[in-house]
């Protein structure tokens, strides 16, 4: 009996305490930033740009979690967790694009806003996507990035991963269609690495060959943009062959040291995670809707057009050179 | 010396007996422990909704963890139950892209699951191989063939009723998967021990040759304990799959060994002959209720599988400890 009491007591006091804690919470906006495992340098830096996007709008409680292993199991359980603690958004860059459905879904229906950022979800299990870039985009990123630092023109070439990969072959595709707005850069060849480091380190040393006068190689794939700095760099060709593209600031830190490497980009987390968190914030507070053709702000990026699918591009993707990389080599 | 004689007796020792009951008593213990532990810790803890929800963490695992327990009392093991899982979601999905209905899904995916569970006890009672090396093995085959079937792609447009499986609510917060989970308890509970096939089990365990010549057909009691495990990650695979409304071939990846730690933690001998299917069932409690109240207080996930190796070396150790303490 009196341990009955006991239990009844417990639970009385913990019922008090759920209903203080709720009203704590009350005007705090929470906001769960999910990503596909703890531990990925490029989502603690998205982690850090939620954080300065709840510190510049106020008020706001930022819950990063993830979890272990990037499996869509581990992000449900995760989803019950905040469906549980009854957070008002999820920003979740999902592990899987349809087992994650019927879960958000739930969350949905219990109130919560639920965007999808960097990798999505499928259309009914989220309000808007996020890309970090367009193809568009990136594909004028690429070649403008070379047509900088050549100012005479000249001839460039890309290095592409395999012949099916369907992002580089839009990429390359929307450069070319860019490419009448660059006079004087004059596109000699597309070949492809297969995303292997040999190949396309071979396949660079085979451009430079072919065309003596090569200026720049464009590698839109962080494999292919490693490897041909590597060949430029043996082959002694530091500053006649500029080689830029996609690549990653801590494998490219050295490329950029040396100066085979002026310039490339990729997207930065940090503004992916300030974005999909300020946009979550305006969702969920009732200041925005996501619906098609809809414009939705992100704070010191500007703003986001929703396109049928609702889902939106970011930005260009960022520019790192010389003056960063410093600081973005240990972040991912 | 025994006080149960008039029942058949789960254990050969009483000594052993007792270690055995203490062990789910102190179960029992941390499990209420970490239950008042989390009401204390969360405000959401004790919701109905909640609490129904974290019943998912457990409920497919622990169904799978039954068998598996039978299996290692018997002393053999199915690393290959997660890969199984993969398997007969592949199997699922490949039938609904030929149009096929609920029955027939449910029918394909049990069915996958016997004849992967019967390749598994083929290998080991037939061939007369080591389990852990055939299952090692069976683990990367079943896993392989769902690789190979979709590569990078997903199989999806399962029929709305199928979504009850894993989605559905029998009653109020009650969901079908958790009246499932209870159902298999007691079902196994009941042939582990209360039956001569359950006696068995435990008589192979502790002396696989003296259970032979006492009459004991060891073989086939070892191949209906692969069946079963098999048939039982069959029936995993139809509510996971249901709970995600679609298959991807990495789909219930690590599972076996979350299901190897249930069975563990639970009280099964790991190297055969002792356990209990309660013990199995509070472990199965313990195990949902850590992660979700960690979950709760957003823990990260590593520290959660830090917990759960705490928790299981801490529960087995203990024991130990309290009687090498007493004994001086």
């Amino acid at each position: 009996m009196s341990a009955m009491k006991k239990v009844l007591s417990t639970v009385a006091v913990a019922a008090t305490m759920a209903a203080a804690g709720t009203a704590a919470n009350a005007e705090d906006m929470r906001i769960a930033l999910v990503v596909k495992a703890l531990g990925i340098g490029f989502f603690e830096a998205a982690a850090k740009g939620a954080e300065e996007a709840a510190a510049e709008l106020g008020d706001t409680e930022i819950i990063y979690t993830g979890p272990t292993d990037t499996t869509a199991e581990g992000q449900i359980e995760v989803i019950n967790s905040l469906i549980a603690q009854g957070v008002d958004a999820i920003a979740i860059s999902a592990n899987d694009p349809d087992a994650l459905v019927p879960s958000l879904k739930k969350a949905m229906q219990r109130g919560i806003t639920v965007i999808s950022w960097d990798s999505g979800v499928a259309e009914e299990g989220r309000q808007m996507h996020l890309n970090p870039s367009s193809t568009e985009l990136i594909g004028n990123t690429i070649l403008k990035l070379a047509a900088d630092h050549m100012p005479d023109g000249g001839d460039v070439a890309i290095l592409s991963a395999s012949a099916t990969a369907t992002n580089q072959n839009a990429w390359i595709e929307a450069a070319k269609a860019v490419l009448p707005n660059y006079p004087g850069v004059n596109l000699v060849s597309t070949v492809y690495g297969d995303d292997l480091s040999d190949k396309s380190y071979r396949e660079a040393q085979g451009l430079m060959a072919t065309y003596p006068d090569l200026k720049a190689i464009i590698a839109p794939t962080t494999v292919g943009i490693l490897a041909s700095c590597q060949a430029v760099t043996d082959e002694g060709k530091i500053g006649q062959v500029n080689v830029t593209g996609l690549g990653l600031p801590s494998e490219m830190a050295g490329c950029v040291g040396s100066g085979a490497t002026t310039s490339f980009a990729i997207w930065n987390p940090i503004d992916l995670g300030y974005a999909a968190t300020y946009i979550a914030h305006e969702l969920a507070a009732g200041n925005a809707v996501a619906e098609a053709g809809a414009s939705i702000p992100m704070g010191r990026i500007g703003d986001v057009m929703l396109d049928d699918t609702n889902s939106g591009a970011m930005s260009d993707p960022f520019t790192y050179d010389a003056s960063n990389i410093e600081d973005f080599k240990s972040i991912f | 010396m025994s006080t149960t004689s008039h029942h058949v007796p789960d254990r050969l020792q009483s000594s052993l007996q007792r270690r055995l009951k203490s062990w789910e008593s102190l179960l029992l213990v941390v499990a209420v422990a970490i239950f008042l532990a989390n009401s204390f810790a969360s405000p959401y803890f004790l919701n109905a909704w909640n609490l129904s929800d974290a019943t998912f963490n457990f409920t497919e695992k622990a169904m799978i963890a039954f068998a598996m327990a039978l299996l290692i009392i018997s002393g053999e093991i199915d690393l290959s139950v997660a890969s199984i899982i993969a398997l007969a979601s592949t199997a699922m999905g490949a039938a609904v892209q030929f149009g096929a209905d609920t029955p027939t899904l449910v029918a394909v995916g049990l069915g996958v699951g016997l004849l992967a569970g019967a390749f598994n006890g083929f290998l080991v009672t037939g061939l007369g191989l080591p389990s852990i090396v055939v299952t090692i093995g069976t683990m990367s085959l079943f896993r392989g063939i769902a690789y190979i079937v979709l590569g990078d792609q997903a199989y999806r447009g399962y029929p709305e009723s199928f979504a009850f499986f894993g989605q559905g609510y029998v009653w109020w917060v009650i969901s079908f998967e958790f009246v499932l989970f209870a159902i298999v308890a007691v079902i196994y509970g009941v042939v582990l021990h209360k039956t001569n096939f359950g006696r068995a089990i435990f008589a192979i365990g502790n002396n696989p040759t003296g259970a032979l010549f006492s009459g004991i057909r060891v073989s086939r009691v070892k191949f209906i304990l692969f069946l079963l495990t098999g048939l039982m990650a069959g029936v995993a695979a139809i509510c996971l799959t249901s709970r995600l409304g679609s298959t991807r071939p990495s789909i219930a990846v690590g599972w076996e060994l979350e299901v190897v730690t249930m069975v563990v933690l639970g009280g099964v001998n790991i190297l055969g002959g002792s356990g209990s299917i309660p013990g199995v069932v509070i472990a199965a409690f313990v195990m949902g209720l850590v992660t979700f109240g960690l979950g709760l207080l957003n823990v990260p996930g590593i520290v959660m599988s830090i917990v759960i190796g705490a928790l299981l070396i801490s529960v087995i150790a203990l024991p130990r400890l309290w009687s090498y303490w007493r004994r001086g």
